[in-house]
């Protein structure tokens, strides 16, 4: 008995409502743009400058001591939160102190991590500090400019890619999935507040990769199609590919998600923030690779005129032998 | 049809054990690493201790490369530091003082008296009392002016002499601050490179980033405040002239003099002349050793031109003190007894024997010829790394399980095979991280399970393609052999994109971003290979022992 997460034979119309799902995508879309004006997002100190601190003590954690301990120095800006996973042992209360840039200071000094470590030792005396990062106010701007930098560049290097290899109808297809994506997540970022540092980058360049990953399996099989069923509607087409390929797009998702979800849950505190974004992101990918990209696709039209050989198109790798 | 040649299956079986063989030492990780550092240390001259036991934990016929560990994963210190490279400028010019100084002295008769005027750190202003020869002034000043040694800079001279009423200022050209940057960097780079290796450390990074930045990153150390010490933000040595003592440091220096404090006397300051005779950079050697009384001292010796400085210097003063000034504190001020020939001397001073050692040390690997500001600091303790590769390593096993139950449970032998190429995937990733020495981290850890996850795609696509073909009513051998080849361009296509964002993040990322862009890069290039070649190699091996009509996939 075989496990199949999709019945061995779909015929499943994914455009019958493709304005609904349109819709749905670009509400999500303003929602996102609302929250990421209106709110903000939880910027970590790798893109806005000050420091952090991560304590570690046998003792239960008073978040109000701590507070008042750190509120004596005048640093401004401090939070303090207390973290909880369930990785940790019973004894070990950990929270992530975030101090500010402190004003008219490029260079970040260790009399301020001192003075910190000084009055927080004087409300847990066996407190440690596993971890201390400062990062200047002057770095942290770069870092945010090499981040949006790195973006652009992955979805141009992809539009190029697909451009080449398909039609400017695919590429602007995936192009509208991946922004969509990109979107979408820093979007859930800002509603959930979830830090927001230099490895989420990574994480959305990720996502980037597999949601055209997604879209690009989707894509492979359309092209095939086309030159298969020449007299058949781009819409039919779509929705035979679609159909085709959903049960290795639902595998591929759900062995990625299984691995996610491991690290999610066991993970540790420190990456999960990386792993949400992930799951989020291969969720967003894939139904964005249906019904934003083909769907889009569809919208655009594509050249069906397949009488002069395309030498650029198709299988030049398909004579690659083992 | 379904035909490998033998040459291709030696070759790709060849390839696998290779990578695996290459990954097995981290599986043994402390047991190799002792043995790495025993060996490392008999090739370095050292014996006993039971080195040679310690050695003997891993067959030297095996290999022995690690996969190394991230400070996140191990702790340690990270810092970012920016080369001041402006204050180079002002040393050029305190440099240049005594040689305009000497020069416009000597044609006294034309320009009149000379004095040095206050001005910006990095210009030099000297005042004439005969305004009317300022131009004749210049021209002579401009004499001193030496091409810069640059590829870019070529033709030009290091300094621009202008006049500004009866003043003559002088200014390093733009051409010669680019070459100093660029020298100055480089010797920062360099310095801070030796003074962390002779503390021995373990795999430092010491990287330039940008044009004036060099990242530290030494596993393993306690703190960055630690680091900072030992890199020491500004350990500048010099011999300077002494004026006189003092007991106050505000009192009156003069004109071309600081004050300074004494290293070790309490309340006693030294006048000595801000233009120093010979700096710590022309040094080629010091050593700690024993003055005439057996107290410690450290002996040095200079380069040719800095002795040829010292010995005329020594020559003509002597009878009068002069300074060894470390880090703006006067170490000693030892009277000149004779002319002093051949470059080398000693530095006394109340020195325990620990400190000579390390003031000989820092001599050694030479004073850093800038300061440095911090721009970035992360310390990270060894409790947090050993708790994320704890909490990975768990992370990383529970997913391949899931991820092997679930591809056998989708498609039963066919599944099996795909586990067996996964395994091999993941010990690829990891000999291939050990090969070019990459360094693991933990968004690089989540990096390989993203990769478990990813890595039966590839499987996916040509299992389901099989599906598909059998579907039509094709044979077993007509269906595999389809499968592959229709699959091919999907997984293509889908992982060069993969693979073309990974090399962005590699080439814009720092740290983390990096670590993680290494691993997925990594991890595309085997989950192909072991997807097209390894599985498929399985697959027909399958196949021809087994010869089955259809095929349940």
């Amino acid at each position: 008995m075989r496990l199949r997460l999709v019945p061995k034979e779909t015929k499943w119309d994914f455009f019958s409502k493709s304005s609904l799902s349109l819709g749905f995508s670009g509400l999500m879309i303003l929602l996102s743009v609302v929250f990421f004006f209106v709110q903000g997002l939880n910027f970590g100190i790798d893109f806005r400058g000050g420091t952090t601190i991560r304590t570690e003590s046998a003792q239960t954690v008073v978040v109000g001591d701590y507070r008042a301990a750190i509120e004596t120095l005048n640093l401004g800006d401090v939070s303090i939160t207390e973290v909880f996973d369930p990785t940790f042992a019973d004894d070990q209360n950990v929270t992530m102190i975030r101090i500010q840039a402190q004003e008219g200071q490029e260079a970040v000094t260790a009399d301020v991590v001192d003075q910190v470590e000084a009055a927080l030792r004087s409300v847990a005396p066996d407190i440690s500090f596993v971890s201390v990062e400062s990062v200047g106010p002057k770095v942290s701007g770069e870092l945010i400019q090499t981040a949006v930098i790195a973006i652009i560049l992955a979805i141009a290097a992809v539009l190029v890619y697909i451009w080449l290899r398909f039609e400017w109808q695919f590429a602007a297809g995936a192009v509208a999935a991946l922004v969509h994506d990109v979107i979408l997540t820093v979007g859930v970022f800002s509603i959930v507040q979830i830090r927001f540092d230099l490895a989420i980058i990574a994480a959305l360049l990720t996502i980037v990769g597999y949601s055209l990953n997604d879209t690009v399996v989707v894509f492979d099989r359309v092209r095939e199609n086309l030159r298969k069923y020449k007299k058949l509607a781009l819409k039919d087409v779509l929705n035979l590919s679609i159909n085709e390929t959903l049960s290795r797009t639902v595998m591929t998702s759900v062995t990625t998600l299984l691995a996610l979800l491991a690290l999610f849950v066991l993970g540790g505190d420190v990456i999960r923030g990386f792993v949400f974004a992930m799951i989020w992101g291969v969720i967003v990918g894939t139904y964005s690779s249906v019904f934003v990209a083909s769907a889009v696709l569809l919208k655009l039209g594509v050249k069906r005129d397949w009488s002069k050989p395309d030498a650029n198109a198709g299988n030049q790798y398909a004579n690659i032998d083992a | 049809m379904l035909q490998i040649d033998l040459w291709k299956r030696v070759l790709i079986w060849s390839l696998c054990a290779l990578g695996l063989l290459l990954a097995l030492p981290n599986g043994f990780y402390t047991r190799v690493e002792t043995h790495n550092d025993a060996s490392a240390s008999i090739e370095a001259g050292f014996s006993g201790n039971g080195l040679e036991e310690q050695a003997a934990m891993w067959p030297s016929y095996l290999p022995s490369s690690l996969v190394n560990l991230g400070l996140d994963l191990r702790g340690g210190a990270h810092l970012l530091a920016e080369v001041k490279v402006e204050d180079v400028y002002e040393t050029r010019m305190k440099g240049l003082w005594p040689e305009v100084r000497n020069l416009l002295r000597d044609n006294r008769a034309t320009v009149g008296s000379i004095r040095q005027q206050p001005s910006a750190p990095d210009e030099l202003r000297v005042k004439i009392s005969k305004p009317e020869a300022i131009a004749e002034a210049a021209t002579l000043v401009r004499g001193l002016a030496q091409p810069v040694v640059s590829l870019t800079g070529a033709g030009t001279s290091d300094i621009l002499v202008s006049t500004d009423a009866d003043m003559i200022v002088i200014t390093l050209s733009d051409a010669e601050r680019l070459a100093t940057d660029e020298r100055t960097v480089q010797q920062a780079l360099e310095i801070i490179r030796r003074r962390i290796d002779e503390v021995g450390t373990r795999e430092p990074t010491i990287q330039r980033q940008g044009a004036d930045r060099i990242l530290i990153q030494v596993p393993g150390i306690g703190s960055a405040s630690e680091l900072k010490e030992i890199i020491g933000t500004t350990a500048q040595l010099t011999f300077n002239p002494v004026v006189g003592r003092a007991s106050d440091p505000d009192a009156p220096a003069g004109a071309g003099n600081e004050i300074v404090p004494s290293l070790d006397e309490e309340g006693v300051y030294y006048i000595i002349e801000s233009a120093f005779v010979v700096s710590g950079e022309e040094l080629t050697d010091a050593q700690p050793s024993f003055d005439q009384n057996g107290r410690p001292a450290v002996s040095f010796r200079f380069n040719p031109s800095g002795a040829r400085k010292f010995g005329d210097y020594t020559a003509d003063n002597i009878g009068s003190p002069f300074a060894i000034v470390l880090d703006d504190e006067v170490v000693s001020a030892p009277v000149i007894q004779s002319h002093i020939p051949g470059g080398s001397g000693i530095i006394t001073g109340n020195f325990s024997v620990e400190e000579s050692t390390n003031l000989a040390v820092l001599l050694r690997a030479g004073a850093l010829p800038a300061g440095l500001e911090f721009l970035e600091e992360r310390t990270i303790g060894p409790e947090l790394g050993q708790d994320s590769i704890e909490a990975g390593r768990i992370a990383c096993i529970v997913a391949f399980a899931a991820v092997l139950v679930f591809m056998f449970l989708s498609y039963g032998t066919f599944g099996i095979f795909a586990n067996i190429a996964l395994i091999i995937n993941v010990g690829l990733i990891f000999g291939l991280l050990s090969l070019v020495g990459a360094t693991l981290t933990l968004p690089g850890i989540a990096g390989i399970v993203l990769t478990i996850g990813m890595a039966v795609d590839a499987n996916v696509l040509v299992f389901e393609r099989i599906r598909e073909e059998i579907k039509t009513g094709k044979g077993a051998a007509r269906a595999i052999d389809l499968g592959y080849e229709k699959a091919l361009s999907a997984i293509f296509d889908a992982n060069i994109t993969t693979f073309i964002t990974a090399v962005i993040l590699f080439a814009m990322g720092s740290g983390p971003v990096r670590g993680f862009a290494i691993t997925l890069g990594l991890g595309i290039l085997t989950s192909v290979f072991t997807a097209i070649y390894v599985t498929r190699l399985i697959v027909i091996m399958w196949y021809e022992r087994r010869r089955p009509k259809t095929l349940e996939v």
